[in-house]
C-alpha cells in the first residue's frame, strides 16, 4: 500500500520533471534491493551516487529489508511485476531463484563467460548456467585466524601457529584455569554454531587428506578415515587437549572480544566490530596449515543478478549497473567500507591488500579456498552443531557421530536435489 | 424505493441491521483469518519452497512428519512445557495471590513488582536470563556458586536441564498476568461466605476448600486454558535463549513452533511446515475443548 503510494508520487514528480524539462533525456528508474546490514548500505549507496554521476539519465532506488524478511518479499514481488530490477542474492540460492523464474541471465555481449573467468576468482563459475553467467559478485569471504597479541605477548608467545599441531602447543600456553579446574580464557575459541562448521568441511577434512563431499556437493563423502581424523583432531582440542569449551561466554567471537580467547577463527566481515572493540589488541593470520603443509580454506559470496522483472530500457540500465558494482573501483569501494575482499583477483591480490595488516591474511587465503555449495545452509551447519553435541554432551564416539552426520546430511542434500 | 424494507418483520429487519454492522468484521475475519487458515491447510498437501509455483503432494508432508523422529522429539518437549509449565505457574501464582490479597502494607508496589515481568519484553528477558546461565566467568549463577566451592552447572548446555533452564523464565514472565487475575477473581467472592464460615467456626483451610476455590472455578478455567495456549505455542524464550543452535542442544528444548519456524523460513519447506501448523492447531483445539469441558462439568 505505502508503495504504491510512493509509486505515485514518484510518478508524479517523474511526470512534473518531465514537463519542466522536456529537453533533457528521459530518465530510468531502476530498483535495487538488498537485505539490511549498515555496512553494505552504506557502501552501496557511495556506488549508487558514483553510479548515478556516471550516467546522469539512469537513477538508482535502493529498498533494503531485515535479512529475516528478504526472500519472501522478493518471491513476492518479482512476480507480481513489482520490486526490484536488480536484486541481491547469496550464491547458495542461485538454483531456487533460476527455478523459480525470478532472475534472467545477464547479457553474453557485455558479460562474455571467457572474461568473467579471466577476471574473477574460479569460485565464481558456480554462478554459471550453460554459457551464460546468471550472477556476479561485488565481493568474497574467506576466513582466518585472529589472534590476540597482548595475550600472545604476556604469554611470552613470539608469533601464530602455522600449522595445526603448532595451533595446539599455542592454544595450551593460552589456556587459563580457575582453582577448581573451571576454564577462565580458552586458547582457541570453539564452536560450530560460529564458523567453525566452515572450518572442519572445507578446511580439516581436506587436511587430514580427505574430500569433503562429491559430485558437485550432492553427496556426503566425509565418513572416512580423514573425515574421523579432522573430527577427532577438532573435538581433541576440548577432550584432549582442554584448551577450549563449547559456548564459553555464550558465543565464540564475544570470548574474543572480552579478551577472553588467544585465539578465533572468523570472517573478515569481524573486523570492523573487532576495530571498534577498545582495549584490545588483535592481528590476523592465515589458517593454520596441516603437518604436512597442506592449506585450505572456506570462501562464500553474495552475488547481483538481473530480475525477470526488468525489460527494454530498465533490462539495459540493470546491465549497466550491475557492470558498474563488479568493476575494481567497485570492489575496492567495498573492502574499504564492508570489509569484504575483492572478487577480482586483479584488485584483490594488489600488493597493497596482500600485505594490509588485517585483510591480508584473507586474501591470501582467497587463493586456496573451497566454496560449499550448499542445499540448506542452516540445516547442514545443524548436523554438525548436533554432532559435536552428540560427542561432548553425550559421550557419542567419533566414528558413530560422523555416521550419523554423513546419512542426515545426505537426507538433507537428496530431499533438495530430487 | 424503501418499499422492500417496509415490506421486512420487525425481526426481519433486525437481522438486516445487525448484519449490516457485522459486515466489516465477517469481511475482516473472512480476509485476515479464515482465508490464510484455509489456505494453511491447502498448502499442507504441497510442496513449495516460497518461489516459483506449488505441487500438490497428496498427503507426504504427514508422511514424512509422523516418520521424522525429530517431530516427535518436538511433540514431546512441547508437552512436557505444557505439563510443567502450567500447573506450576498456576500454583505459584495463586498462593502469591492468595496471600497478597491479604497483605495491607505496600499492597500496590508488591503488586506492581510481581507485574513488571510480563511488562518486560520476552526477547530482553530471554537474553539476561541467557547469560545468567553462563559457565564461568560470565554467568551469575555458576559464579555465586563456583565462590562457594560448588561444581558448575551446565543449565543451558545440558541435555536433560535445557528445558527446565527456559521454562523457568517464561513461567516468571507470564506470573503478574496470572496474579492479577486470581486477585480479582478473589475480591469477586462475596465476603458473606466468608463471614458465615467463620461464623460457623470453619477452618481456614476448609474454607479455601469449600468456598474460594469452588468460586474461583471460572477464573480458573480461564487462566488453565490460557495459559496452556501460551505454553503451548513457547517460541520466544526458547529461540532467544538458544538463538546459536535453536532449540538445542540436540532438540532438547525445541518446541512445534519453532521447528515450524526453521523448516519455513531456513529450510524453506513452506507445505511441510504448513502440515506442522496443521497439526498444532489441531492439538490447540483438542487441549482447549478437553479442558473446557473437564473444568465446566460440575
Amino acid at each position: 500500500m505505502i508503495s504504491i503510494v510512493k509509486r505515485n508520487l514518484a510518478g508524479t514528480a517523474f511526470g512534473l520533471a518531465l514537463a519542466m524539462s522536456s529537453v533533457s533525456a528521459k530518465a530510468v528508474e531502476i530498483e535495487y534491493w538488498q537485505y539490511f546490514f549498515e555496512a553494505r548500505i552504506k557502501a552501496m549507496t557511495t556506488l549508487i551516487e558514483n553510479f548515478e554521476k556516471a550516467n546522469p539519465d539512469i537513477t538508482v532506488k535502493m529498498t533494503h529489508f531485515p535479512y529475516a524478511d528478504y526472500r519472501t518479499k522478493v518471491a513476492a514481488a518479482i512476480p507480481a511485476g513489482q520490486g526490484p530490477d536488480v536484486v541481491q542474492l547469496f550464491y547458495g540460492w542461485l538454483n531456487d531463484y533460476i527455478n523459480a523464474e525470478l532472475i534472467q541471465p545477464l547479457p553474453t555481449d557485455v558479460f562474455p563467460a571467457a572474461e568473467i573467468e579471466k577476471k574473477f576468482f574460479p569460485m565464481v563459475s558456480a554462478m554459471k548456467r550453460g554459457d551464460a553467467y546468471y550472477a556476479l559478485p561485488t565481493a568474497v569471504r574467506s576466513l582466518a585466524l585472529f589472534y590476540n597479541t597482548s595475550l600472545f605477548d604476556e604469554a611470552g608467545i613470539s608469533g601464530p601457529p602455522a600449522t595445526l599441531s603448532e595451533l595446539v602447543k599455542t592454544a595450551k600456553k593460552l589456556t587459563k584455569k580457575d582453582g577448581a579446574g573451571n576454564i577462565t580464557q580458552v586458547g582457541i575459541t570453539m564452536g560450530m554454531t560460529a564458523q567453525d562448521h566452515h572450518w572442519f568441511r572445507e578446511v580439516l577434512v581436506r587436511q587430514f587428506g580427505g574430500d569433503p563431499y562429491l559430485d558437485d556437493y550432492k553427496t556426503v563423502n566425509y565418513n572416512t578415515e580423514a573425515g574421523r581424523a579432522a573430527l577427532d583432531f577438532y573435538t581433541g582440542l576440548i577432550s584432549e587437549h582442554g584448551v577450549s569449551q563449547i559456548g564459553f561466554m555464550d558465543e565464540p567471537q564475544a570470548a574474543f572480544k572480552a579478551g577472553r580467547a588467544g585465539m578465533h577463527i572468523d570472517g573478515s566481515f569481524r573486523i570492523g566490530a573487532l576495530d571498534r572493540t577498545r582495549g584490545l589488541k588483535w592481528a590476523v593470520a592465515e589458517l593454520p596449515a596441516s603437518d604436512e603443509g597442506v592449506k585450505s580454506n572456506y570462501s562464500s559470496y553474495w552475488v547481483n543478478a538481473v530480475t525477470t522483472k526488468a525489460k527494454g530500457e530498465k533490462h539495459d540500465a540493470a546491465v549497466k549497473f550491475i557492470k558498474y558494482v563488479t568493476s575494481p573501483e567497485a570492489m575496492q569501494i567495498w573492502l574499504d567500507t564492508v570489509g569484504e575482499l575483492p572478487a577480482d583477483p586483479a584488485a584483490a591480490l594488489t600488493d597493497a591488500n596482500k600485505m594490509h595488516d588485517k585483510y591480508g591474511a584473507f586474501i591470501r587465503g582467497l587463493g586456496y579456498a573451497n566454496t560449499t555449495i550448499f542445499a540448506n545452509e542452516s540445516g547442514q551447519r545443524q548436523v554438525l552443531i548436533d554432532t559435536v553435541n552428540r560427542i561432548v554432551l553425550e559421550d557419542a564416539t567419533t566414528a558413530d557421530a560422523l555416521a550419523e552426520a554423513a546419512e542426515t546430511e545426505q537426507k538433507i542434500l537428496d530431499e533438495y536435489y530430487k | 424505493m424503501h418499499g422492500w424494507y417496509n415490506g421486512l418483520t420487525i425481526s426481519g429487519k433486525r437481522v438486516l441491521w445487525v448484519w449490516g454492522f457485522l459486515f466489516l468484521p465477517v469481511i475482516f475475519y473472512s480476509a485476515i483469518r479464515f482465508y490464510p487458515t484455509f489456505n494453511a491447510f491447502y498448502l499442507s498437501f504441497q510442496d513449495w519452497n516460497l518461489l516459483g509455483s506449488r505441487q500438490w503432494v497428496g498427503i507426504d508432508n504427514y508422511a514424512k512428519l509422523f516418520a521424522d523422529p525429530i517431530f516427535w522429539k518436538v511433540f514431546a518437549n512441547t508437552f512436557i512445557y505444557l505439563f510443567i509449565g502450567t500447573p506450576v505457574s498456576l500454583l505459584l501464582s495463586f498462593v502469591i495471590a492468595y496471600y497478597l490479597d491479604q497483605v495491607r502494607f505496600l499492597h500496590g508496589l508488591i503488586r506492581a513488582l510481581y507485574f513488571l515481568p510480563f511488562l518486560t519484553t520476552a526477547v530482553a528477558m530471554a537474553w539476561v536470563w541467557r547469560w545468567f546461565y553462563q559457565p564461568v566467568p560470565v554467568g551469575v549463577f555458576n559464579n555465586v556458586m563456583a565462590s562457594f566451592g560448588m561444581v558448575q552447572q551446565p543449565f543451558l548446555a545440558s541435555t536433560t536441564r535445557a528445558l527446565p533452564a527456559v521454562l523457568a523464565p517464561a513461567i516468571w514472565a507470564g506470573l503478574g498476568f496470572q496474579i492479577i487475575i486470581f486477585m480479582a477473581g478473589l475480591r469477586a467472592i462475596p465476603t458473606s461466605y466468608y463471614e458465615a464460615a467463620r461464623i460457623d467456626g470453619v477452618s481456614t483451610w476448609t474454607i479455601l476448600w469449600e468456598i474460594t476455590l469452588p468460586l474461583l472455578k471460572p477464573t480458573l478455567v480461564f487462566l488453565v486454558v490460557f495459559s496452556s495456549i501460551g505454553f503451548l505455542r513457547i517460541f520466544d524464550h526458547v529461540f532467544n535463549m538458544t538463538t546459536n543452535d535453536p532449540g538445542g542442544p540436540l532438540n532438547s528444548t525445541k518446541p512445534l513452533v519453532l521447528l515450524i519456524y526453521d523448516t519455513a523460513f531456513n529450510a524453506f519447506d513452506m507445505g511441510y511446515a504448513a502440515a506442522q501448523t496443521v497439526i498444532l492447531f489441531t492439538v490447540l483445539l483438542v487441549v482447549s475443548l478437553i479442558q473446557l469441558r473437564i473444568m465446566r462439568d460440575r
